[in-house]
């Protein structure tokens, strides 16, 4: 029996010690996004929002992708974030790094309020839950105008140096080296909370959440948990974006940023961490080249790729290039 | 297998992303111009860029001995995206204008931009009074909140009108209409019997309305942003207060020429005051509103375009003064004091505040030729922002 139970701790140590492995194509997407801050030197301001986007979309992708709660209000803790944020560098405190942690500090609390609500009812109440949530914080942030600026934002941000060495400067490269290396550490603990025990659990939970309850899974606690952890990264997404644009208006908190988010996850493919990342990249670069295109009608163009991606695709962009790739080369499935 | 095709798209996409960024032309002065082309503001962004257009179109690309080159981009009227295609404009495109701005959280989030980098900043919307404070090269070519409504408070006092209700939307410069008529309307003995506050997304105006309606004021005074008035009116009359004899005044963005012809017989007889009206008698305007629906399929100008018209006016003009030095300070130098005949009338660039110094219309929606128009009955003489001190 024991020997039994050893073995299968053994292999479960190592099934998650291999998918923890560090691969080369994940060293090279990092590599590629790194060689973007010399390769792209005038592009980095998209780059930029790129970056925060990923982070933002990997965030709902922890809750989606792993937990399985779809959320239509998660701006909500990104607007939390960036207010945050926004409002420390407005009170004196300007000095970005540890603004960041106090953003997502603030947004993690707020998150683990929220929770108690979303682990009531079936997927629709949910649903209806986060969205219900999202609103009311936009509408508190209106009222209280004295504090947030309302409708005309919080005007007269200005940020330090970050960690007091590195001023951002106006073509973007600071603030995209900043958002990346926050996206990259972001990343690593999103990657090491999936890979863990933790991580596992949360998949079961997805899959069947009463039958995770009858083999001991707390159920309710893990999302609590996992939901918490991710407003906290939403938070610090919407804290990127208040200290690089040194703005922040409602539209941080706007259901549109939700929504988007969830497209974005769409796109690039929930469960795997680079959805977000991937989904982001290729939105903004559709967003960008069709808008410059034909500024009036772009969003016609924007909505018939989406359906076409869907109708074709329907699975991961990557998967898509794959299967492409193999019907080019010729090889069987 | 996959993750092969993940370094792929990540190539692909780099390569996608330094194809999009354009090369600098030579000797050619940009224009860049943001503006909300899409959502709820759109109509904004097409009056706004047809005028433009309009505008090169009748004078010509080279001003000075230098092209001009217009960008138009859509921020889809959100702040952040507004500020990120203007810092893109100025550090990749090199932009020396930077023009548009349909909202006032849009020209906000820019200002900062247009103080650090040093460009003209040309606010051809956005008409929270404050704006021109936020940074030393903003100019205004649209007009203030407070601008329109003080005359309409004067007018209002002169016409015996001693209870009005205010009803705004609940953002900048529908707080800056109401700050304005309350204070104005107060110095001269009066009573604002109740100020309503309507949210700015979709705003249902019936259950305001209705609060209007017990509270029986001789007129109610409102301003919502250009477009939103269509449905305003419709609920004006379906709660059947044009009968009960509230009188409906406001600022001309209520009676927007845009939409002035859809709203129909409720809106006759509607008294506003404004900077612009289509049915301005003057032979520029009348050139100019000819021009406009020729090259637009008809469609009338409306503030906005007038707005756009004349902020080209002044970067035409600024550059020509400067002899085609793209040198901000100059630029903004050039426009200060600087007068002209808009459509709209006769107007002063006001150096110490970069607004505009402009006649104020008291118009009534009357019907000619089968078509409503803002029908300009009374003027006040060479109005500056009231909000600034000076």
């Amino acid at each position: 029996m024991s020997e039994i139970v050893g073995n299968s701790r053994e292999r479960a140590r190592r099934s998650a010690a291999a998918s923890s492995r560090w691969r080369l194509p994940e060293l090279a997407f990092w590599g590629c996004a790194v060689a973007a801050i010399f390769l792209l030197p005038s592009r980095h301001l998209l780059l930029n929002e790129i970056a925060i986007v990923g982070l933002f979309a990997m965030s709902i992708d922890l809750i989606l992708g792993y937990a399985g709660i779809v959320s239509l209000g998660h701006a909500a803790f990104f607007g939390v974030g960036a207010y945050a944020a926004g409002l420390l560098a407005k009170s004196g405190y300007v000095e970005p790094a540890s603004g960041l942690l106090f953003a997502g500090a603030i947004a993690a609390t707020v998150g683990f309020s929220a929770s108690f609500l979303v682990i009531r009812g079936s997927d629709l109440t949910r649903l209806m839950v986060t969205l219900g949530v999202a609103l009311v914080f936009v509408e508190v942030a209106n009222r209280f105008e004295s504090v947030t600026g309302g409708v005309d934002g919080l005007l007269g941000i200005s940020m330090g140096p970050i960690l007091g060495l590195f001023e951002f400067d106006f073509g973007g490269t600071t603030a995209y080296c900043y958002s990346l290396c926050v996206l990259f550490v972001m990343f690593l603990i999103a990657r090491r909370i999936v890979n863990s025990p933790f991580g596992t659990s949360l998949r079961a939970l997805k899959e069947n959440r009463m039958r995770a309850g009858a083999i001991g899974i707390p159920t309710a606690k893990r999302i609590v948990a996992v939901y918490s952890i991710s407003a906290g990264f939403a938070g610090i997404a919407g804290a990127l974006l208040a200290q690089t644009t040194a703005f922040v208006s409602l539209e941080v908190l706007d259901f549109a940023r939700s929504a988007d988010g969830l497209l974005i996850l769409v796109i690039g493919g929930s469960g795997y961490l680079y959805g977000g990342i991937i989904g982001s990249i290729a939105f903004a670069l559709m967003r960008d080249a069709l808008s410059t295109l034909t500024p009036a009608y772009w969003l016609f163009w924007m909505g018939a790729i989406l359906v076409a991606l869907v109708v074709v695709g329907r699975e991961r962009i990557v998967d898509c290039a794959k299967a492409l790739s193999l019907r080019v080369r010729g090889q069987p499935k | 297998m996959f993750r092969r095709h993940l370094i792929a798209g990540a190539i692909t996409a780099a390569f996608a992303l330094g194809g999009i960024a354009p090369a600098v032309a030579q000797d050619a002065v940009k224009v860049g111009l943001i503006l909300p082309m899409t959502g709820p503001f759109a109509s904004t962004g097409r009056q706004i860029e047809a005028a433009v257009r309009l505008y090169m179109a009748q004078h010509g690309t080279t001003v000075a001995g230098k092209r001009i080159e217009l960008i138009v981009r859509d921020d889809t009227g959100t702040p952040d995206v507004t500020r990120r295609i203007a810092q893109e404009m100025i550090a990749n495109e090199k932009v020396s204008f930077l023009a548009g701005f349909g909202l006032t959280p849009l020209a906000l989030a820019t200002a900062p931009l247009a103080t650090q980098a040093k460009k003209p900043m040309i606010v051809m919307a956005a008409a929270t009074a404050m704006i021109t404070e936020q940074s030393p090269f903003i100019v205004r070519a649209s007009f203030t909140l407070p601008q329109a409504t003080v005359p309409m408070a004067d007018w209002a006092t002169h016409n015996g009108l001693k209870r009005v209700a205010t009803l705004v939307s609940d953002y900048g410069p529908g707080l800056d209409a109401e700050k304005a008529f309350k204070e104005r309307f107060a110095r001269d003995g009066r009573e604002v019997v109740a100020d309503v506050r309507v949210p700015l997304r979709n705003p249902d105006f019936a259950p305001f309305l209705q609060r209007v309606a017990d509270l029986k004021p001789d007129a109610l005074f409102v301003f919502v942003p250009s477009g939103a008035g269509a449905q305003f009116m419709k609920q004006f009359q379906e709660r059947g207060l044009d009968k009960t004899g509230v009188r409906l005044i406001g600022t001309g963005d209520l009676t927007d020429d845009d939409i002035l012809n859809d709203m129909g017989e409720p809106a006759v007889g509607v008294v506003t005051t404004h900077h612009y009206s289509a049915d301005h008698s003057s032979a520029v305007n009348k050139a100019f509103v000819k021009a406009f629906k020729a090259a637009n399929k008809n469609a009338r100008p409306n503030f906005m375009a007038v707005g756009g018209y004349d902020g080209m006016h002044l970067i035409y003009e600024s550059l020509k003064a400067t002899g085609g030095s793209t040198d901000g300070e100059k630029l903004v130098g050039a426009m200060k004091g600087m007068s002209w005949q808009s459509p709209r009338g006769p107007v002063t660039v006001e150096a110490s505040t970069r607004e505009l110094i402009q006649n104020i219309y008291v118009r009534k929606v009357e019907r000619s030729d089968g078509e409503l128009y803002n029908v300009e009955f009374a003027t006040f003489q060479a109005v500056a922002d009231p909000a600034k001190k000076r």
